[in-house]
């Protein structure tokens, strides 16, 4: 990465504009992340941390400031371009597991590749991937409905971390599991981050918190 | 092509849902097919009925309103034409044979079996120009035989031979006309052919109901009715002056129009089955809105969601064309050959098959039309999906 941080963000705005008046997600933020990192973001629901997750992930663009994904700038970037980043340089976990319901776990698993890869290397990259996680091969070929929601969540994981990506982004992965699954999820994260991935991780629950090595705390936009 | 795979697993997630989409486009290709057949197995059969006259000019007394359509209702009435317009149509029509009629009625009772029956008087010796002789002879001058049409005669059981009683008086059948269909001259299939003599024997001088000119050669057609209309209608329009030709348009148009008609009923019914599409597609999309958002945010672009669900619906097309093709071919079969068996009772043996290259295109036609409608009506559920915002599509309950 040629010390290059992962992540810039510099004094990032974003406004919705209403019609009760503009709100203001994301007042003036500027952070970094670096190769490496685990980062939990921290603050109370409406205070801007899903919108801080949703433009390191490439989905949403600032208002204004800029931001550097290694090093690229996103901000002015067109849809497809964006779209790409997510397919090959990011890692999406979500609270809500997200799988897609008509295809099977490993599928699943392959579908971001898959998207730019034959579907044989796919395969083998995601079964590779789905047994890091600790998943029984008979659940592979598994529909999402047919499985628990640890279950669940190790297969979106796998999905996450199938394309290599530079950074691994979970919103509250662990809010739809009870806490010993919960706990397997975490350490499974933790494993992942010690072997060298970067991961920034929405939570408000202080014990998954303390997982991550470094806490951002956001309060009406604002990092304080 | 995950994204065809994942369409096609859709389809199948709503099997109920899918099968009635396709039902309304199978019944839409039906539709347009098997009508367009009929339609086009319709105009086979005005084609045949039509007899070949080509070389026929028609005169009639002028109607103040007409189209010059044989079947327009406005064309029955009385009127007639003088000795002396006829002298001077001879007179325009030159060494063409001009051949005047009348046209009558009278009641025929054959032992008990009795009824009004078509007449048409004309000079002895131009009965056998017009007319086929199918067994026994010409009606001669005076002589009190007549000639019967040959459905009538084989509806009535008739030989030359036979006795009828035309007016009251009892007749000798004389001869058969050999079949002849619909002519814009004369249709004698079912009526009785007696000579001008016989007629106005019985009945008094009178005038013609029309007169036919029999052209020898094609190309000069135009000539001889600008000859009659030049000698007749100088000053007021006494007599209209039809040929064979527009008269067979008339027909052609008619038969057109009647099958634009049934073709648009067709296309109205696909139109509903692509709305049941179009509804089905946007059920699917507004049901699938988090799972495009998430597609969406893990690398799909735009184009890709676009165009799965353009594979549904394509899918649900193309399956609907092919079966509804298949379904129309043998429809549109039943329906040709039982149109075809109901005119011929009736008519000429007019050849009812119709070519199967026009079957196919029709089929073919309604496959296109029916595939091309879904895909139209899935275009905008898709297009919807494929711009959707991932972060409020991922949001979606």
């Amino acid at each position: 990465m040629n010390g290059e941080p992962i992540l810039r963000f510099k004094d990032v705005s974003k406004v919705y504009p209403l019609p009760a008046g503009d709100v203001v997600a994301l007042d003036h933020v500027s952070l970094t992340v670096e190769p490496g990192e685990f980062i939990a973001v921290m603050g109370p629901s409406g205070s801007g941390k899903s919108t801080l997750l949703n433009m390191m992930g490439c989905l949403d663009v600032p208002t204004t400031g800029k931001i550097y994904l290694s090093g690229q700038e996103i901000s002015r970037m067109s849809d497809d371009d964006l779209t790409r980043l997510r397919r090959d340089r990011i890692g999406f976990v979500f609270q809500q597991f997200n799988l897609i319901p008509l295809l099977s776990a490993a599928e699943n698993v392959e579908f971001p590749i898959v998207l730019t890869t034959g579907r044989e290397e796919s395969r083998r990259r995601a079964i590779e991937v789905l047994r890091m996680m600790h998943l029984d091969d008979a659940l592979f070929s598994h529909r999402p409905g047919e499985l628990s929601g640890g279950e669940q969540q190790r297969v979106a994981i796998a999905r996450a971390l199938v394309n290599d990506p530079d950074l691994l982004l979970c919103d509250e992965p662990t809010g739809n599991l009870d806490s010993k699954t919960g706990t397997a999820i975490m350490d499974l994260l933790a494993e992942e981050n010690r072997e060298g991935k970067t991961i920034v991780m929405v939570t408000h629950d202080p014990n998954v918190a303390a997982y991550a090595r470094r806490t951002i705390r956001i309060v009406d936009g604002r990092l304080i | 092509m995950i994204f065809l795979d994942l369409a096609v697993r859709n389809l199948k997630r709503h099997k109920v849902r899918s099968v009635l989409a396709t039902v309304g486009i199978i019944i839409g290709v039906i539709a347009i097919a098997s009508l367009g057949i009929m339609g086009s197995s319709l105009s086979v059969l005005f084609g045949g009925l039509v007899s070949d006259v080509s070389d026929t000019v028609l005169v009639t007394p002028h109607l103040a309103a007409s189209s010059g359509d044989p079947f327009d209702p406005r064309n029955t009435l009385a009127a007639r034409i003088s000795e002396r317009n006829l002298g001077l149509i001879e007179k325009a029509a030159g060494q063409h044979r001009v051949i005047p009629m009348i046209l009558a009625s009278d009641r025929l009772q054959v032992r008990d079996v009795g009824g009004y029956v078509t007449m048409y008087a004309m000079p002895a010796g131009d009965i056998p120009f017009l007319l086929e002789n199918e067994a026994g002879i010409y009606p001669q001058g005076r002589s009190s035989g007549v000639m019967v049409g040959s459905l009538l005669a084989d509806e009535l059981d008739l030989h030359p031979g036979s006795r009828i009683e035309v007016g009251g008086e009892s007749v000798r059948v004389m001869g058969i006309a050999a079949e002849r269909g619909l002519g814009i001259d004369i249709n004698p299939d079912y009526a009785l052919i007696v000579t001008e003599d016989w007629y106005t024997e019985r009945h008094g001088d009178q005038d013609y109901s029309r007169v036919v000119v029999k052209v020898s050669d094609l190309s000069e057609i135009e000539s001889v009715k600008a000859a009659i209309d030049q000698q007749i209608n100088r000053r007021k329009e006494v007599v209209d002056v039809l040929d064979s030709r527009e008269i067979l348009e008339i027909y052609y148009e008619t038969s057109d129009a009647i099958n634009i008609f049934l073709l648009g009923i067709g296309a109205v019914s696909l139109l509903v089955a692509s709305v049941s599409i179009l509804n089905v597609m946007i059920i699917s999309v507004t049901e699938r809105t988090a799972e495009i958002g998430l597609m969406r945010s893990i690398g799909a672009q735009r184009r890709e969601v676009l165009f799965m669900f353009l594979y549904e619906s394509l899918i649900l097309g193309i399956a609907g064309s092919l079966v509804g093709g298949i379904a129309s071919i043998a429809v549109g079969y039943y329906v040709s050959t039982s149109v075809a068996e109901f005119l011929t009772d009736f008519a000429v043996s007019g050849g009812g098959g119709i070519p199967i290259t026009v079957v196919i295109g029709y089929v073919a036609f309604a496959m296109a039309f029916g595939t091309a409608t879904s895909i139209v009506a899935g275009f905008y559920p898709a297009w919807k999906a494929a711009h959707l915002n991932p972060i409020e599509a991922l949001r979606y309950e």
